[in-house]
């Protein structure tokens, strides 16, 4: 079986579980809940697509199939940024009570801090991406320290409320905030097609890259600024899940076996929301929303993981 | 003609090619040679553009290789370097295919797969070219990337330690096939080698590089000299004239 093939599989997994998971058990007050279960939908298409897309650029651009877009920070940021607000304003206050300035603050200051953080970094001709990792691994650190520093300090209750952020859900979806991201994703994808051709060869490699004549700084740089904006919308949208993306990818990658982007890429978004709708399901009819999806995500990833690291180590 | 004009690179205030130049012809193989951290790989980075120089000017047909779109260059001149480790899932065919990206940009039209199986052929790679490179040795895996760089089709090669961990029938192979692009498709070939009775074999011009500077350039019979080489290596080699080829016995 061939990848083309198995991406068609994939599809109608996704389809059939997607509808399932509409149609599941649709008793009472179907007005209701049917808006509900499709705003979810497709709130886990968009989060689940852009988190396998940013990561699959991600790790090719890195040429490291265990490093997430994670490692610049964005997740700590976004957490830092919602405990922050909690510190000073209080959970009562305008920003975290109302969803849509809560979204647009922290996309806004994730992209920002992204942005600022590529400038530093790319001035002069000292871009190491390495080095751009690094320094994104420490923030991030220090973002995460920041934030349990002050989470010790806040009133227990408003602490509740910042635990709630620290974990991806769906349940409480804001249907205006799920048709901005569509739109905001859209520009995004938009603005990378024209780079998309580079991606199967800069995977060759930085050398074999520049060689074929790929502009390889440049298209590096605007990759990396769309796989930071894709990021940030998701984490707002839903909250910090970018794990789910190295359990895709790689899956992907395992599943298809080959080298095309334009397959890798797919694939990894199906397989993504895939994972997404099997476990809301699960954390809906099993667990009756007793926990989120985030949690089944992390369990079955790190699982993954883990034996992704055994396996390398064999080889 | 390929024309590198006094050149410059520092890392970390270190100089590791200092006021360089060097003039390669059409036609012709060019050897630079030099003991470990002579510069020449940081030389031959820069004349491909994947290193930037800190000064000079390189010019490839009288065009500024900085002033040319990456694209245009990827047409006239070619760079393999000595590491090729690609973790992907690619065959050799699919792997020779990426050469015509300057062409095709990812399109392979009739015309770019001609020129594949061209390069196919002239590595003799045809009956193993499903196979993946994962599957493949050192030497396969060598002739792949050089088949690579043939179906780029560019007018400049250049190669980075071609010859590296290969033994002495793939390395000879390799020398050949270099000599035959030169001859038969008249390309320009610039090479990185350690061997000093490689370069002295094969190639038309020599470069001897130590700590960053030349010490001596021109026909290989030049450089191939008892006190060349006594400059260059800090060693006394002997040279022995064997079917009209130099051949250096570095061995105490």
């Amino acid at each position: 079986m061939d990848y083309k093939k198995k991406t068609v599989i994939l599809a109608v997994i996704a389809i059939l579980l997607g509808l399932l998971y509409i149609f599941y058990d649709l008793s009472g007050n179907i007005g209701y809940i049917l808006p509900r279960r499709i705003i979810k939908i497709v709130a886990i298409i968009l989060t689940g697509g852009a988190i396998a897309f940013a990561t699959t650029v991600f790790m090719t651009i890195t040429n490291n199939r265990i490093l997430t877009p994670s490692v610049l920070g964005l997740d700590s940021l976004y957490l830092l940024i919602q405990t922050f607000i909690i510190f000073l304003f209080g959970s009562n206050s305008l920003v975290m009570m109302s969803s849509n300035i809560n979204y647009l603050v922290s996309v806004g200051l994730m992209v920002l801090f992204s942005l600022i953080l590529y400038r530093l970094l790319f001035k002069g001709e000292k871009n190491n991406i390495y080095f751009l990792l690094l320094i994104g691994m420490i923030l991030g650190t220090f973002f995460s320290s920041f934030t349990s520093f002050m989470q010790v300090l806040i009133d227990p209750n408003e602490f509740m409320v910042a635990q709630d952020r620290m974990f991806a859900s769906v349940n409480n979806v804001n249907t205006d905030l799920v048709y901005l991201s569509i739109g905001l994703i859209v520009l995004a994808t938009f603005y990378f097609i024209r780079f998309y051709k580079y991606l199967d060869v800069i995977a060759l490699g930085k050398d074999h890259a520049v060689n074929l004549g790929v502009p390889y700084d440049y298209v590096v740089k605007r990759m990396l600024i769309v796989v930071a904006i894709l990021i940030s919308i998701a984490t707002a949208l839903i909250g910090p899940i970018t794990f789910l993306g190295l359990l895709v990818v790689n899956v992907a990658y395992e599943f298809l076996k080959t080298y095309r982007h334009f397959y890798l890429i797919i694939g990894s978004i199906l397989i993504s929301i895939i994972a997404l709708i099997g476990g809301q399901f699960i954390v809906e009819e099993l667990f009756t929303f007793q926990t989120t999806i985030s949690v089944i995500i992390n369990f079955v990833g790190g699982i993954y993981f883990i034996y992704l690291l055994l396996r390398m180590n064999k080889a | 003609m390929l024309d590198v004009k006094n050149v410059f690179k520092m890392y970390n205030k270190k100089k590791v090619v200092e006021d360089v130049s060097v003039k390669v012809e059409k036609g012709t193989i060019t050897s630079f040679i030099g003991p470990n951290g002579a510069g020449k790989s940081t030389l031959i980075s820069m004349i491909s553009r994947l290193i930037a120089k800190d000064d000079g000017e390189i010019t490839i047909d009288g065009q500024d290789i900085l002033k040319t779109k990456n694209n245009e260059l990827a047409k006239k001149i070619s760079i393999l370097k000595q590491s090729n480790a690609i973790n992907l899932k690619l065959t050799i065919r699919e792997l020779v295919s990426f050469g015509r990206f300057p062409y095709s940009q990812g399109k392979l039209k009739d015309k770019d797969w001609e020129k594949v199986d061209e390069a196919i052929d002239y590595m003799e790679l045809r009956d193993i070219e499903d196979k993946y490179l994962d599957e493949l040795s050192g030497g396969q895996r060598q002739r792949a990337h050089i088949a690579m760089v043939i179906a780029q089709d560019t007018e400049y090669i250049l190669l980075d330690e071609p010859l590296n961990n290969l033994d002495m029938r793939h390395s000879v192979q390799i020398m050949k096939t270099l000599r035959r692009l030169v001859d038969e498709l008249n390309k320009t070939i610039v090479l990185v080698i350690h061997d000093i009775n490689f370069a002295s074999c094969y190639s038309d011009q020599i470069v001897a590089l130590k700590d960053g500077k030349i010490v001596k350039q021109g026909r290989t019979c030049d450089v191939i000299d008892k006190c060349v080489l006594k400059d260059i290596y800090d060693m006394d080699i002997d040279i022995q004239e064997i079917n009209n080829r130099r051949i250096c016995v570095y061995f105490d």
